[in-house]
């Protein structure tokens, strides 16, 4: 047993428990401002897959990563916008709307990648993001070669979470995001515009998750699958719930969601136990769930969550 | 100059429930043209043969029943939990737990011929509606929100099935990933011969009018529209809410299930990975087509089923990849959305000098 655990517990592992974390990290925020605007953004799995799908191909073609990002933001900007259109706009419901969404980008992926790629025995790929060791701090002994030696979105990921902090809870936007979220109405009498406040966390969030899908195709994986987010976007969800709303407290819930990630990697790859990998793809989805289940009950959401906003009607 | 104003409208006329899914289609359809057109197919070309295809002789026809049975008992599931905003995303997983359960006892010996289509039902049935019950509890225990535990839900009970079809279920000789065949005399009978019309499809049929009476004619499908409409006034009128959603998300599961019972013991005969091509996430599209009422599933079902085979036979004959499909069903969800709206507002022209 002893033996097993040290095999596990490497410096290799908390590293790779990291880089997991990263989408899910990008994905969380920007779900978190979407829901503290009082939209919940069930959106998140399609976009995330046209992103990764868009980025991937703009990658390709291109040859520059960072056109990759900046597309598959794109992608997700707009998505953001079609849910604003759906949910702000029409004041449809946030449920169906997402959902809507989800399905309709995840058929475009597929339909987009197939065209433009055809059907390849072998599927096209790219170089991904290579590793950037930071100098110094990535000579720290254990501590560099976990945190100080990633790609630059991992880096990126690590700044994300105290400026998300520091704008939502620190800046007049962020002020006005909160109250849009909480009381459209008070909102509304300060003089703040609900719709626009609530069209810009959707597209700030639809960026971000187009930076995790795109994370995934470019830096975890050097190819687009189609079963490259495979619920990752859900999971998120899941997240900012577990998170109570908390841009903090959400990364610390990524962090464990990937550690357990990392977890399960490592004992399908290990020969000692004799369990189908199956049932190790299937524990982080138990354990979000568990985990929403201990928290649900005290968990106290955006007040406005889900419901539209139509000045004339209180 | 004229101006266009939304006004709130307090009835729905008749027709418009008649015409609001077909103008969302239509809509749809003019959406995608431009997919269409990007793939550098003739669009009249292509949609001729997208929806043609699955009807241009008595076979093929034959064939869209058996692809829609399935798709209506993932509409009915989802038209159940709905209309209670019970919002089961699940109906893909309960699916596999149908299509399990009915393997598992389709394949028993032992168990008297006659009593195996009864029994694969009922098990399809019970295991799908259990599963949809743990989103369920979470919801009305816990307050978890229930869409993101069905769909989570749709991903664990995914793994445990390719655990059993990569473990205790592997074929031994040919290392298959695939489940036992089910016994012979336990295979849904076929009603119309040299077809695959199976006793499934006619289930299906006849599960729209029984899911229709439910809700409209029982005290469980009153209850069931009244906690949807207004969880607080049903609360004030003695419905209990938490039980009414365990009996929704019994039936809808239930209803689920029993696509997968279909599934095994009509058409395939074992259970393998790529069982559900997504029939769950259909019928969500399904539902909403259909406005939630059962006995619209059956058209809005037979439709996808159309859309799902002739997009084969497009594809070959254009180019154009069949994942229009799919792009058609989340648009489809998304413009009969907006066009819902005018069953509660309606747009006035009015003049102004």
């Amino acid at each position: 047993m002893d033996e097993i655990l040290a095999q596990i517990f490497q410096i290799g592992f908390f590293a790779a428990m990291i880089r997991i974390a990263t989408p899910l990290i990008f994905a969380t925020i920007g779900e978190l401002f979407a829901e503290r605007a009082g939209v919940l953004n069930l959106g998140i799995e399609g976009i995330m897959l046209l992103s990764a799908m868009v980025g991937f191909s703009a990658a390709y073609f291109s040859g520059s990563l960072w056109f990759g990002i900046a597309a598959a933001m794109a992608a997700g900007v707009l998505s953001g916008m079609l849910m604003g259109l759906l949910t702000v706009t029409l004041g449809l419901s946030q449920h169906v709307s997402g959902i809507g969404v989800t399905l309709l980008n995840s058929g475009l992926a597929f339909f987009l990648y197939r065209l433009i790629f055809g059907q390849p025995s072998m599927p096209p790929n790219i170089v991904a993001f290579k590793p950037v060791a930071i100098p110094l701090l990535s000579e720290i002994p254990v501590i560099g070669p976990i945190l100080f030696n990633h790609h630059a979105l991992v880096y990126a990921a690590f700044i994300l979470v105290p400026l998300a902090a520091f704008i939502l809870f620190r800046t007049p936007w962020g002020l006005n995001l909160r109250t849009v979220g909480e009381n459209p109405h008070a909102a509304d009498g300060a003089g703040v515009n609900v719709a626009a406040t609530r069209y810009q966390a959707l597209m700030l969030s639809g960026a971000l998750m187009g930076v995790a899908g795109a994370f995934l195709s470019m830096a975890q994986f050097n190819a687009f699958t189609f079963g490259v987010i495979s619920g990752r976007g859900w999971v998120c969800i899941a997240l900012v719930v577990f998170g109570q709303w908390s841009p903090w407290r959400a990364a610390g819930g990524a962090l464990l969601f990937a550690l357990i990630d990392a977890l399960q990697l490592r004992l399908q790859a290990n020969s000692y136990i004799d369990v189908p990998y199956q049932v190790f793809l299937m524990m982080p989805f138990v354990l979000t769930i568990v985990g929403m289940a201990l928290v649900s009950r005290n968990a106290r959401a955006p007040a406005a969550l889900l419901m539209p906003f139509r000045k004339e009607e209180r | 100059m004229i101006r266009m104003r939304l006004e709130r409208r307090d009835s729905t006329p008749a027709w418009l429930n008649l015409a609001l899914p077909v103008l969302a289609v239509l809509a749809t359809l003019v959406l995608c043209s431009g997919l269409v057109a990007m793939a550098g197919a003739n669009v009249w070309t292509a949609y001729s043969k997208l929806f043609l295809s699955a009807l241009d002789s008595r076979s093929h026809i034959v064939e869209t029943f058996v692809k829609a049975a399935p798709l209506i008992f993932t509409g009915l599931a989802v038209a159940v939990a709905f209309r209670a905003k019970f919002w089961n995303i699940g109906a893909e997983g309960q699916l596999l737990a149908g299509a399990m359960a009915a393997a598992f006892i389709g394949g028993r010996e032992g168990l008297p011929a006659w009593s195996m289509a009864p029994l694969m039902i009922m098990a399809g049935g019970l295991a799908g509606g259990l599963w949809a019950c743990v989103p369920a509890i979470l919801k009305t225990r816990y307050k978890v929100d229930d869409v993101v535990t069905s769909l989570l839900l749709n991903f664990v009970i995914f793994y445990a099935m390719t655990a059993l079809l990569d473990g205790p279920w592997k074929d031994p000789l040919s290392g298959y990933p695939d489940s036992p065949d089910i016994r012979m005399d336990a295979e849904f009978p076929i009603l119309l011969e040299r077809t695959r019309l199976h006793l499934g499809v006619l289930l299906a049929l006849l599960a729209a009018p029984a899911v229709w009476w439910i809700m409209r004619r029982t005290s469980l499908g009153f209850a069931i529209r009244a906690v949807g409409e207004n969880p607080v006034a049903s609360r004030y009128a003695g419905i209990g809410t938490g039980a009414v959603i365990m009996m929704t998300a019994l039936l809808s599961g239930a209803l689920a299930g029993l696509a997968g019972v279909g599934e095994v013991a009509g058409l395939h005969f074992q259970v393998m990975s790529g069982i559900s091509p997504g029939y769950g996430y259909t019928g969500i599209v399904i539902a909403m087509l259909a406005r939630l009422n059962p006995i619209g599933v059956v058209p809005a079902a037979l439709f996808f089923a159309v859309i799902v085979t002739g997009a084969e036979s497009m594809s070959r004959a254009t180019g154009v990849p069949v994942f229009l499909a799919e792009v058609i069903q989340g648009a489809a969800l998304l413009t009969m959305l907006v066009a819902l709206l005018f069953t509660s507002y309606r747009v006035r022209i009015a003049r102004h000098g």
